[in-house]
């Protein structure tokens, strides 16, 4: 026998070992269930994790975790468990459970799993180890495996309400025929200001808007690449033949656009946004007039 | 690709409607300037809607095209630029300065009627 045809076999001796002695190891956690579990859950609550979870709650959970954890031990695939998690996460996540409590309860059920070996194992030392060979990876891959599929849940759901609250975030109404205004509070970062522009300038397109009054009376400041990009907002808005007036600039704004050296005959601002769209309306050939005054003029 | 130039009453309206090169722009260019006097045009629309894309050349010469035609007596809209396409404009400092720009031709009429 050469000596690669050994180390194959070798090699496969191993494989088949590792794998016989998880077989040993998922037959005597089947076996231990009802007490592993119970034992587990006890530690959940001990640990005070889990805490916005009732106590049935939490070992109804305790069961499914536990057996998914055991079939992933008896399969090595972990398809079916992270699937599992990803369940779990969208169910518990909604009602403020963290991710440290999940890594908790995985790792805690490692370890209750781990002395239950050193229990049964006490007398044969290097069983014990060769058990613990075989089942200390497989855990902690099956650890990794839960708290990853955690985090992702988590970043999908902050992902999606990014995009919730980035929608939300500039809105263009419609306050007259041909006049829209668009009102802007918070902070403006460039993904933010790039957005501002493209609704803008497609809400100038769809509602044949010929007068746009930007209000940032709810922006506190800008830095000069954002007022740059204002700036060439207003500008592009011209090109589609509408009127941008911005309103209520903060002194420390006002000072930004000087700074970046503006031409003021290109940018219409007004004070607050109530000028701006009396202004608006002004442009637009509109006058609005008190009803009184109107009666009493002669008919 | 010749553009089209029609006479709707006291204008002429130019609807380019697909890419132009430098040559067709120039075309335009004269044949708008030549036609404003000689059918006493008091107004230029030039629509480009169907334009994805308005280099620096195109924006000179529209710009061109603008100035030249009030020399000879009329006033010049350009009509119809995307959004996509105005933000980029801007964006390489092409900012038609001086050039009157309106939605669409439906706006760009009304803005020559108002004018007069």
């Amino acid at each position: 026998m050469s000596n690669t045809q050994e180390l194959a076999t070798a090699t496969e001796a191993r494989l088949e070992t590792t794998a016989s002695r998880l077989r040993e190891l998922v037959s005597h956690l089947r076996q231990q269930r009802a007490q592993l579990r119970e034992e587990w859950a006890r530690l959940i609550t001990e640990a005070k994790l889990l805490t916005a979870m009732t106590k049935e709650e939490i070992f109804a959970e305790a069961t499914s975790v536990y057996d998914n954890y055991v079939e992933a031990l008896e399969t090595g695939t972990y398809e079916a468990l992270q699937a599992y998690a990803r369940n779990l996460s969208e169910r518990v996540i909604p009602r403020g459970v963290e991710t440290h409590e999940v890594v908790g309860i995985v790792l805690l059920l490692r370890d209750v799993l781990a002395r239950s070996l050193f229990a049964k194992y006490r007398e044969d030392f290097n069983k014990l180890n060769r058990i613990l060979d075989a089942y200390e990876p497989a855990a902690n891959r099956i650890a990794a495996t839960v708290a990853v599929g955690f985090v992702q849940e988590r970043e999908r759901i902050i992902r999606e309400q990014q995009e919730a609250i980035r929608e939300l975030s500039t809105p263009v109404l419609q306050v007259r025929e041909r006049l829209l205004i668009l009102p802007i509070i918070g902070v403006i970062d460039p993904q933010r200001a790039r957005q501002l522009t493209e609704q803008l300038l497609r809400g100038i397109r769809t509602n044949r808007a010929k007068v746009v009054v930007l209000d940032i009376t709810g922006v506190p400041y800008i830095d000069s690449p954002v007022a740059n990009h204002l700036v060439q907002t207003v500008e592009a808005a011209r090109l589609l033949g509408a009127i941008v007036i911005v309103t209520g600039l903060s002194p420390e704004i006002a000072q930004t656009l000087v700074n970046i050296g503006v031409d003021l005959g290109k940018m219409n601002t007004v004070g607050d946004l109530q000028g701006g769209i009396e202004e608006a309306e002004r442009l637009l050939g509109y006058k609005v007039v008190p009803v009184s005054e109107t009666a009493a003029q002669p008919a | 690709m010749q553009v089209p130039i029609l006479k709707q009453g006291a204008y002429l309206i130019a609807t380019v409607q697909s890419a132009l090169t430098d040559e067709d722009l120039k075309q335009l260019r004269d044949a708008l300037v030549g036609q404003v006097s000689k059918v006493r045009a008091r107004g230029v629309i030039v629509d480009v809607t169907a334009l994805d894309v308005i280099d620096s050349f195109a924006t000179r010469t529209l710009r061109d095209v603008a100035h030249m035609i009030r020399l000879r007596g009329a006033e010049t809209v350009i009509v119809g630029i995307q959004p996509e396409v105005a933000f980029s404009m801007v964006k390489l400092g092409l900012t038609l300065a001086g050039v009157s720009t309106s939605l669409d031709l439906e706006e760009g009429l009304a803005y020559l009627n108002r004018k007069g």
